[in-house]
C-alpha cells in the first residue's frame, strides 16, 4: 500500500480533535470531583482528551504517512434532500399527521436521486405511504393520528 | 437433569403459538431486508428493531433473534448471487460463493450455506445452553473493578471489527464512549452536554445512532455514483448439492462450527474472525487448494458455518455478562433495556422463561430458516431486482417512523440526520462505524463501573491491578492493543482481508 500525505486522514483526525476538544472543554464546566468520588465532569474530560489526542495522532500520521483513500465525490443533492426529508418529518408529524408527513417525506427523499423521474416519484410516494400506513398504524397500532390538527381535523 | 428441565421450560415458552409466529415473521422480515443489496445484518436489525417494541419482552426478543438469523442468511444470499456482501463476515462467503454462482452452481452454494448454517446453529445452541449458566454464576462474583476491566477489554478488542487503520478504529471507539456520556449523570443527576434541550436529558437514543451511521450514511454512499447495478445471476436451478458436494462439505461444516462456536464468545468481532479463520483453515487442509477463489464449495460451507455458530455463541457474553460481542448484540442490549430488563448474569435467575425461551427459539429459528429459505429462494432472488430508487426512500421513511415511534420525540429523528452526516464523512475518511456503536453502548457501563470501583476502593486506583481477575483482563486488553498496533501483524490482517480479491 502506498503511503503519503492524505486529506481524508487529516479531515477525520480534525473531526476527532474538534469533537473531543469540545467535550473536554464542556466538561470543565461540571464538577470534576476527586478520585474517590468522581464528579460528572471527570469521565467525559478524560475521554474527550483521549479522543482529541487520537485525532491529533491521526492528523500527524496523515501529514507524514497517511492511508491512501479515495475520497470520491459528495452527492450534495442527496445530502440536502435526505436532510430536508428527515427534518420535515420531525417538524410536522405531530401537526400534519402520519399520512401527509410520510408522503412529503418520501417525495423529498426521491429528489435525492438524479435518476428518479416525476411519475416514478409520485408512484413511489403513493405506494410507500400506503404501505407504511398499513404496517405501522393498522398493523402495529402506532398512536399517531392519520391526519393531524394543522389540517383542521 | 437441570439442563433438560431448563430446555423443557425454554421449548414450552418458545413453542407458544404467538412466539413461533413472530419468530417466523422475524426470520421472514430479516431475510427479506437482509437480502437487499448493501444492507448488512446490523443495518437490518437496526431498521426492524422499532417494530419489535410493541410486543411482550419474550416475544420481542425472540422475534429480534429471528430477524438477526434471517438477516445473516439474506446477506449470504446477496453475497453469493451478486457479490455484494453487507458486512465483512459475508465478504468471505462472496469469494467462492459468487464464483460458484457465475459457474451456474448458485443453487449448490446456497444449499451448502443453508445446511452449514443449520448444523452450526444446532451445535452452537447446545454449547450456549451448556456454557451460559456456569458462566453467569462466575459473573455474579464480579465486582465493579472486574466489570470495568472486562468492558475495557471488550472495547479494545472491538478494534478487530474494522478493517484498515487500528488508530482510527480506536478513535471511533473513544468517540462512541464520549457520545455515550450525553445525558443526565447517573450519580448526581447533573445534565451533561444537553445544550439545555430537555429531549437530551435521557441521552442520545442509540437507535438514532445506529440508523444514522448504518442506514443513512450507507444510502449517501450508494447515491455517490448511480451507475446501473450488477446484473443478478440468472435463475437458480439445481438447489440440491450433488453427492460429491455433500461429501465435500461435511468436514468444512464441522470444522467451521467448532471454530465459530469458540471464537464467537470473544467480545468484539468474533464472527468476522471466525469466517476468515475458517476460510484460511479450509484452504490449508484442502487437497484442491487451487480451486479456492474459483468456486470451491468448501470455501462457502466452512465460513458460513463458522459465521452462524459464532452468531449463536456471541449471545453468551451478552446473556451472562451483559456485554455485547458485536454491533447486533449492542442493538439487543438496547432492546432488553427498552423492555426493562438489564442484560447480565441476573437474567438467568430473574427471567428463566425469557432466558431459556430465547435459547430454544434460536434453534427453532434455525429450523424455520431452512424451511423458509430453500423453497423461497426464488422470491429472494426477485427481491434483488427491486430498484434502488424505491429502496432508499423506503429505508428513510421507515427509519423516520420507527425512530419517532420509540418515544414520540422529534429530536430522535433529527439525531438520525446528525449521525448520518457525521457517519458519512467519517466512513469516507476510512473510519468504520461499528466500533463507534459498540463504544456508545459500552461507554455508560465503563463510566459507571469505573466510578463505583473507585468509590468502593476509597479512591485507590490500584484496585484494578490488585484484584486478580481484573488484572488478567487488563493485561489481555493491553496485549490486544499492542497486537493491533504492531505493523507486522496489521499487514497480515490486510493480507487476510485482500486475499483472493
Amino acid at each position: 500500500m502506498k503511503r503519503s500525505r492524505s486529506f481524508p486522514d487529516v479531515l477525520a483526525g480534525g473531526i476527532f480533535v474538534l469533537i473531543g476538544g469540545a467535550f473536554a472543554a464542556g466538561s470543565l464546566g461540571y464538577e470534576l470531583g476527586t478520585p474517590l468520588r468522581m464528579g460528572p465532569g471527570a469521565f467525559p474530560l478524560l475521554v474527550g482528551l483521549i479522543v482529541a489526542a487520537l485525532g491529533l495522532a491521526i492528523v500527524i500520521k496523515g501529514l507524514v504517512a497517511g492511508e491512501l483513500i479515495e475520497f470520491g465525490p459528495i452527492p450534495w443533492r442527496a445530502v440536502a434532500a435526505i436532510t430536508a426529508a428527515l427534518v420535515f418529518f420531525g417538524l410536522t408529524v405531530r401537526g400534519l399527521g402520519f399520512v401527509p408527513a410520510s408522503a412529503v417525506t418520501v417525495l423529498l427523499t426521491t429528489l435525492a436521486s438524479t435518476r428518479v423521474r416525476p411519475l416514478m416519484a409520485v408512484a413511489v410516494t403513493a405506494g410507500l405511504t400506503a404501505a407504511a400506513t398499513v404496517i405501522f398504524v393498522v398493523g402495529l397500532r402506532l398512536r399517531i393520528p392519520l391526519i393531524g390538527p394543522w389540517l383542521g381535523m | 437433569m437441570d439442563l433438560l428441565d431448563n430446555l423443557a421450560l425454554g421449548f414450552s415458552t418458545a413453542l407458544l403459538i404467538q412466539n413461533v409466529v413472530y419468530c417466523f415473521v422475524g426470520v421472514l422480515l430479516g431475510t427479506a431486508v437482509g437480502v437487499l443489496p448493501g444492507i448488512g445484518p446490523t443495518a437490518t436489525v437496526a431498521m426492524l428493531l422499532p417494530i419489535t417494541f410493541n410486543f411482550e419482552p419474550v416475544t420481542a426478543l425472540i422475534m429480534l433473534a429471528g430477524i438477526y438469523y434471517g438477516a445473516q442468511y439474506g446477506g449470504s444470499t446477496t453475497a453469493i448471487l451478486i457479490n455484494l456482501p453487507g458486512e465483512s463476515s459475508a465478504a468471505v462467503t462472496a469469494l467462492d460463493g459468487h464464483e460458484m454462482a457465475r459457474r451456474g452452481r448458485a443453487g449448490a452454494a446456497l444449499a451448502a450455506a443453508a445446511v452449514g448454517s443449520f448444523i452450526a446453529g444446532t451445535v452452537a445452541t447446545v454449547v450456549l445452553a451448556v456454557a451460559a449458566p456456569p458462566l453467569a454464576r462466575v459473573a455474579l462474583q464480579f465486582g465493579p473493578a472486574e466489570y470495568f476491566s472486562l468492558v475495557f477489554l471488550g472495547l479494545i478488542v472491538s478494534i478487530s471489527l474494522a478493517r484498515g487503520s487500528a488508530l482510527k478504529a480506536l478513535a471511533m471507539i473513544a468517540l462512541g464512549v464520549l457520545l455515550g456520556t450525553v445525558g443526565q449523570d447517573i450519580y448526581t443527576g447533573t445534565p451533561r452536554f444537553t445544550l439545555d434541550q430537555r429531549e437530551l436529558f435521557g441521552g442520545i437514543d442509540f437507535v438514532s445512532v445506529a440508523v444514522g451511521m448504518f442506514g443513512v450514511a450507507e444510502i449517501l454512499r450508494n447515491l455517490e455514483n448511480e451507475h446501473a447495478r450488477t446484473a443478478v445471476a440468472g435463475r437458480v436451478r439445481n438447489l440440491w448439492p450433488t453427492r460429491e458436494d455433500r461429501r465435500r462439505i461435511i468436514g468444512p461444516i464441522l470444522r467451521g462450527t467448532g471454530l465459530g462456536a469458540a471464537l464467537g464468545v470473544l467480545p468484539g468481532g468474533g464472527h468476522v474472525l471466525a469466517s476468515f479463520t475458517s476460510y484460511a483453515v479450509e484452504k490449508r487442509v484442502s487437497k484442491r487448494r487451487e480451486e479456492f477463489g474459483h468456486g470451491a464449495i468448501e470455501g462457502v460451507a466452512g465460513p458460513e458455518s463458522a459465521n452462524n455458530a459464532a452468531a449463536q455463541t456471541s449471545f453468551i457474553p451478552l446473556l451472562t455478562l451483559g456485554l455485547p460481542a458485536h454491533p447486533v448484540m449492542a442493538l439487543m442490549v438496547g432492546a432488553f433495556i427498552v423492555h426493562g430488563i438489564t442484560p447480565g448474569p441476573n437474567v438467568i435467575t430473574d427471567e428463566p422463561a425469557l432466558f431459556w425461551g430465547l435459547i430454544a427459539s434460536m434453534w427453532i429459528g434455525n429450523v424455520l430458516l431452512v424451511l423458509l429459505n430453500l423453497p423461497l429462494i426464488g422470491i429472494w432472488v426477485r427481491m434483488l431486482r427491486i430498484p434502488y430508487q424505491v429502496l432508499f426512500p423506503m429505508i428513510i421513511l421507515f427509519a423516520a417512523i420507527g425512530t419517532y415511534s420509540l418515544g414520540f420525540n422529534a429530536f430522535d429523528v433529527y439525531a438520525i440526520v446528525f449521525f448520518g452526516l457525521l457517519g458519512y464523512v467519517l466512513i469516507k475518511c476510512g473510519c468504520e462505524p461499528a466500533p463507534l456503536l459498540l463504544g456508545f453502548v459500552l461507554g455508560p457501563l465503563t463510566e459507571e463501573n469505573l466510578r463505583r470501583a473507585l468509590i468502593i476502593s476509597r479512591g485507590d486506583a490500584t484496585v484494578f491491578l490488585t484484584r486478580p481477575i481484573s488484572a488478567v483482563l487488563l493485561v489481555l486488553a493491553v496485549a490486544a492493543l499492542i497486537i493491533a498496533a504492531l505493523p507486522a501483524i496489521r499487514r497480515r490482517r490486510e493480507v487476510v482481508f485482500t486475499e483472493e480479491d
